[in-house]
């Protein structure tokens, strides 16, 4: 198996989850994307591991998803604090940082 | 775009074969996530693409990781996401404006970096081919290995892990509560 | 799985179903407390009835083994002592014997040690099972069989309490945790159980935590504990590093956690069993024992443990988990053998210790009104006749001090728990509320004496045979002076008991005792109850088993909430006494428990009675390790569940020589390295030979203690002689003296004052300091700085010099901000596409210049 397969398959991955966060309004869906992104890095990970034959990356790839799970629930919480205040999740009417 | 580095491999057809078949329902999946109008179906496409992930970690002899991709993600992460959808009152069904105004400038960006990493990715590995994963079911030496990985050299970093968490819970707990 | 198999030993020594399942002694409790917190409240008694059976199931578990221990150490004594020693030994294995005083031979008696693989880590295995020795199979069985007494005395005692099944649950889990310490194989194993203790301990403790002392001291206690258990994790560590090697190299199939490997370790004699590791690592497992058995300067904690209800004062912290520090020594005692030179009599860090905490601990006695802390600081000062014992060499007598001290320690303290539920209403203040209780209270005075003469060493009850053991042999093994402490020490425990059985038992009654107390207390009751209504509501809610006669129990439960409010006072306000006002004998639940610890505190002295001739020392016989060199030769783990074997004793060079009971030996295990291949696993130690004059001096010396006290305390409470009463107000050394008893020893204060504070606030003080004096100034003088710059600046170079070409450039930049205000759309999505987009570009940028 060629080793670029993996890799290739990830970048179209994250190239995928990046127009889902710039195209977004929906927090949730924008999480969602950031969820393709990091799939998209654990990927690689494993596949650096496969290709050096040490399973190190795989080790990597277990903490990232501990730390996705973990930003999950945090970014999740926040959007249900978003629309507790604003009853709405709706990224664009978010800009107090308008300048 | 795979198929043709399939073509050109051969060194294992059916592995290659699986690969493709899954990696084309991933990216379909994938592009199905960010562009349906229906926020729930996008969750459960989300799960597709996920589970897809989950099934490379196999083929990629990880099947630890594998395992722990289906428990986390699609056990726990999307559970959180479909929570999330019910309890901000997201219509199930079609939804208008889930994309912003400027949303198209998405495309170009995301074009210009596949095409960067493409490149980069065939310039670095183009003829790499890797070892036959050894699919091993009964003996799994990687799960031991990365018990000794985790427990010894990563043991700080393992820790950490678990504050993370901690503080993570915690956190999420202390925004999403009525008080 | 679980039946293990036969294990072929080298010497056909006896074995047996108990021997090889003793892990059921500790496992049948631990289910039990699964099935009281899961079924416990849905059961007729509460769940009260799982406890009970459990105990009752393990005593008759961990009798079974002691009966078929003693016989594996009868085949073992009969196979080497018959005249086809030498043909056994070339056949099995054996190691050569010794031979005894009376010629007799006596063979290293091998543990039986059954294990599980528990985890394992990069080919480290931790095991989990079951170690059979005579240490620790007469430890399982006095645990058990205490434990199974004070649950039944506990029956009557916390009735009605709210939280009854919460109660019996951490009681049984308690048991749990000291078997599964006290059976351990490996190290891992005894923190696991040291650990369940010290978490039941807290829950106990604090069992009543709705009032503030409680809970107080129930948090006192665990962190007390806590300081000390570093010291485990840490000497655990070093001794597992420290050995490993060695270990490594002559049994690989164990390693350093595993306690047989360890004591083979610290006794071969290996430079790594010699240097400064070991000390290390024995100094901070004694601390941890420090720790755990209330020895000074951290016996702090246990006085005030004494706040738990009175069962759990008796079983915990009187009779089985504070002497799990003088098991630990026990147990790993080579480690402390050659850490610390008790050999060549080296003045070790536990014998100072222990004759410390003996007088002080004593002392402290005198001036407690609570008969529940006068108890305690005895058992204080009865741990520091262990320690010194094992700090000395002494280690059998101070094995069996364990023994006896188990059961007149509990004894005393069930009897004060007799006392205050029926005697002084739940009170146990000594001199407010008792007084002339002997003939209201006849089986629990009796009982109570029994105990307080086991307890201060009158002949023939079962302190005399122990702690005179201890006091021999310390002045045997040449501490004459800490020989004196001791007998100092048996004379201050003669006193102080006298003066707590004269202030119970004898005079004129006060307050409960003659009645009084009830009557107040009748008037104020409802009051209280309603008071705390709302509160119950809530701190109670989910405790108070809510069905459909809520009743009763919410009563009681408001009736316990009442009890709360005095302090001491037991749970459990028994209705049912409610016509006859005033003290009155126990019932039989709890009396049942009283008088078998009190036969028991009269007779179980004899168990090694060591003056009597070496015919009655049952307990040296079959308890203490044999100090053989053995030669071992090591044999692959076996499979989960069986029996294991680290060492195979094969024979050993015969050159043994007379390391028998004579003092003034030179040789032996613990003093000459064992012979290359071979291995010891105790040290052999001396025993003194008793005299008629030293049992004499010791009596005598008793018996002042006790006519002292009784003359005082007829001088001072019934004739109230002028002379002594009032003498801490007008004599300074004696109010002096006095004031520093009852505060301590200001150690509580130096605790909580000087080094919390000396900790806590230097560096609150020092943070503040720096942040105002240091980061603040810096800021000030940099913005001082800048703004003395920026006004000459401004007035200089800005007003004078650039004024006109900033005017000109200031409306370039503010119509080009205009223009990039359009970027700033506060939007998450466009920043994320600028993002991405610029990374996308500089990414572009920099291959093209690599490439190119």
């Amino acid at each position: 198996m060629l080793a670029a397969n993996f890799l290739l398959l990830a970048a179209v991955l994250f190239c995928i989850g990046v127009f889902g966060v710039i195209a977004r309004r929906n927090a949730v869906m924008v999480l969602m994307s950031i969820e393709l992104v990091l799939n998209s890095v654990n990927l690689n990970l494993v596949a650096f591991a496969l290709m050096n034959d040490d399973v190190d990356g795989q080790v990597f790839a277990l903490f990232v998803i501990a730390i996705a799970a973990a930003e999950v629930g945090v970014g999740l919480a926040m959007v249900l604090l978003i629309y507790r205040n604003r009853r709405s999740i709706s990224l664009d009417e978010l800009s107090e940082l308008k300048g | 775009m795979n198929a043709v580095l399939l073509a050109a491999d051969g060194v294992n057809v059916a592995q290659n074969i699986g690969f493709g078949i899954i990696a084309a329902g991933m990216i379909f999946a994938a592009l199905c996530v960010v562009s349906t109008k229906n926020v729930v179906h996008a969750a459960l496409w989300l799960v597709v693409v996920l589970g897809g992930v989950a099934a490379q970690y196999v083929l990629a002899a990880a099947e630890f990781v594998a395992v722990s991709q289906v428990m986390v993600y699609i056990g726990a992460v999307m559970v959180l996401f479909l929570f999330g959808i019910m309890l901000t009152r997201a219509k199930i069904g079609e939804e208008s404006g889930l994309n912003n105004k400027g949303w198209a400038i998405g495309i170009p960006v995301a074009v210009v970096l596949f095409g960067l990493l493409a490149w980069a990715v065939l310039d670095t590995y183009g003829d790499d081919t890797i070892a036959e994963p050894q699919l091993t079911g009964a003996n799994n030496e990687s799960t031991v290995d990365i018990a000794d990985r985790v427990l010894s050299p990563y043991l700080a970093p393992f820790f950490g892990m678990t504050f993370v968490l901690l503080a993570a819970a915690i956190g999420a707990i202390v925004l999403a509560r009525k008080d | 799985m679980l039946a293990a198999e036969e294990v072929q030993h080298a010497l056909d020594l006896s074995s047996g179903w108990f021997l090889e399942n003793l892990w059921l002694v500790a496992l049948i409790p631990a289910v039990a407390f699964a099935l009281i917190m899961m079924f416990g409240k849905k059961m007729p008694n509460g769940g009260s009835e799982f406890g009970l059976a459990s105990m009752a199931a393990s005593l008759v578990i961990a009798t079974g083994a002691g009966i078929q221990w003693m016989a594996r150490v009868n085949s073992g004594d009969a196979e080497e002592g018959g005249e086809h020693a030498i043909g056994l030994l070339q056949t099995f294995g054996r190691s050569l014997p010794r031979a005894s005083e009376g010629g007799e031979v006596e063979p290293f008696i091998e543990p039986v040690v059954t294990s599980w693989v528990w985890w394992q880590n990069s080919g480290l295995e931790f095991g989990i099972g079951s170690f059979a020795d005579g240490l620790s199979v007469l430890l399982l069985w006095l645990v058990a069989f205490i434990s199974l007494l004070v649950q039944i005395f506990s029956i009557d005692y916390v009735r009605d309490d709210r939280r009854y099944t919460q109660f019996f649950g951490a009681l049984t889990l308690f048991s749990a945790g000291m078997l599964v310490m006290v059976m351990a194989e490996n190290m891992v194993q005894l923190i696991l159980g040291w650990e369940i203790m010290g978490l039941c301990s807290f829950m106990l403790i604090g069992h009543w935590w709705e009032d503030a002392a409680n809970s107080k001291a129930a948090l006192k206690a665990f962190f007390t504990v806590r300081v000390g258990d570093i010291g485990l994790l840490v000497g655990t560590a070093v001794i597992y590093f420290a050995s490993s090697d060695w270990i490594a190299e002559n049994s690989p199939g164990a390693n350093g956690f595993d306690i047989a490997a360890i004591q083979a370790w610290a006794l071969s004699g290996d430079s790594s069993a010699s240097g400064a590791a070991i000390l290390v690592g024995a100094t901070a497992l004694f601390i941890a024992c420090i720790g755990k058995s209330g020895q000074f300067p951290l016996h702090t904690w246990l006085p005030d443990a004494m706040a738990g209800p009175t069962p759990v004062s008796s079983l915990l912290h009187s009779s089985t988990m504070v002497v799990a520090g003088v098991f630990l020594v026990a147990r790993i005692y080579p480690v402390f053998w050659e850490a610390f030179n008790i050999a060549n009599g080296g003045l070790s860090f536990i014998a100072i210790i222990g004759a410390i905490t003996i007088v002080i601990a004593a002392l402290l006695a005198f001036v407690q009104d609570d008969i529940k802390k006068v108890l305690a600081y005895s058992t204080v000062s009865q741990l520091g006749y262990m320690m010194l014992g094992l700090g000395t060499g002494a280690w059998l007598p101070a094995v069996f001090h364990v023994f006896t001290h188990a059961f007149f320690k509990c004894c005393l303290f069930l009897c004060a728990g007799s006392i205050s539920h029926s005697g002084s209403h739940h009170s146990f203040d000594m001199k407010k509320d008792m007084g002339g209780l002997r003939k209201k209270m006849p089986v629990t005075f009796a009982a109570w004496c029994v105990s307080t003469l086991a307890l201060t060493g009158v002949f023939p009850f079962a302190g005399f045979w122990s702690k005179d053991e201890i006091i021999d042999n310390v002045g045997n093994n040449g501490y004459t002076v800490l020989m004196w402490v001791g007998l100092f020490g048996a004379a201050l425990t003669a006193m102080y008991m006298t003066r707590s059985t004269y202030l119970t038992f004898f005079g004129e009654p006060r307050g409960a005792a003659a009645g009084h107390h009830f009557e107040d207390h009748v008037g104020d009751h409802d009051l209280t109850v309603e008071e705390h209504e709302p509160e119950l509501a809530m701190a109670g809610g989910p405790m108070v088993d809510v069905h459909d006669e809520p009743t009763p129990r919410s009563l009681s439960a408001a009736a316990n909430v009442d009890t709360v409010d005095h302090g001491h006072d037991d749970g459990g306000h028994d209705d049912h006494h409610g016509e006859d006002h005033g003290p009155h004998e126990s019932g039989k639940l709890i009396l049942v428990p009283v008088v078998i610890l009190a036969f028991l505190a009269t007779f179980s002295g004899f168990t090694n009675a060591t003056p009597l001739g070496e015919s009655w020392e049952y307990v040296k016989k079959y308890v203490e390790p044999r100090p053989v060199a053995v030669a071992i030769e090591s044999i692959p783990h076996s499979g989960p569940g069986e029996g294991v074997s680290y060492f195979v004793p094969g024979i050993a060079e015969a050159d043994e020589g007379d390391e028998g009971g004579d003092h003034g030996h030179s040789e032996g295990c613990g003093l000459t390295t064992p012979p290359e291949g071979s291995a010891c696993f105790f040290p052999a130690v001396t025993h003194a030979t008793p005299t008629l004059a030293k049992i004499a001096l010791s009596l005598v010396v008793v018996a002042i203690g006790y006519a002292i006290a009784i003359s005082f305390c007829l001088a001072f409470y019934k004739r109230r002689d002028k002379r002594l009463v009032g003498l801490t107000e007008r004599s300074r050394v004696a109010r002096a003296g006095h004031k520093f008893l009852v505060n301590k020893y200001y150690l509580d204060a130096l605790y909580e004052n000087v080094i919390v504070r000396a900790v806590a606030h230097p560096i609150a003080n020092a943070a503040y300091w720096v942040n105002q004096k240091v980061l603040d100034a810096t800021v000030d003088a940099v913005g001082e700085g800048g703004k003395r710059t920026g006004q000459w600046v401004y007035e200089n170079i800005d007003q004078k010099v650039v004024d006109g070409a900033v005017n000109g450039s200031g409306t370039v930049a503010s119509e080009t901000g205009h223009g990039l205000q359009r970027t700033q759309s506060g939007k998450i999505n466009q920043y994320g596409g600028l993002l991405f987009g610029a990374a996308a570009v500089a990414a572009i940028v920099l291959v093209i210049v690599n490439v190119g």
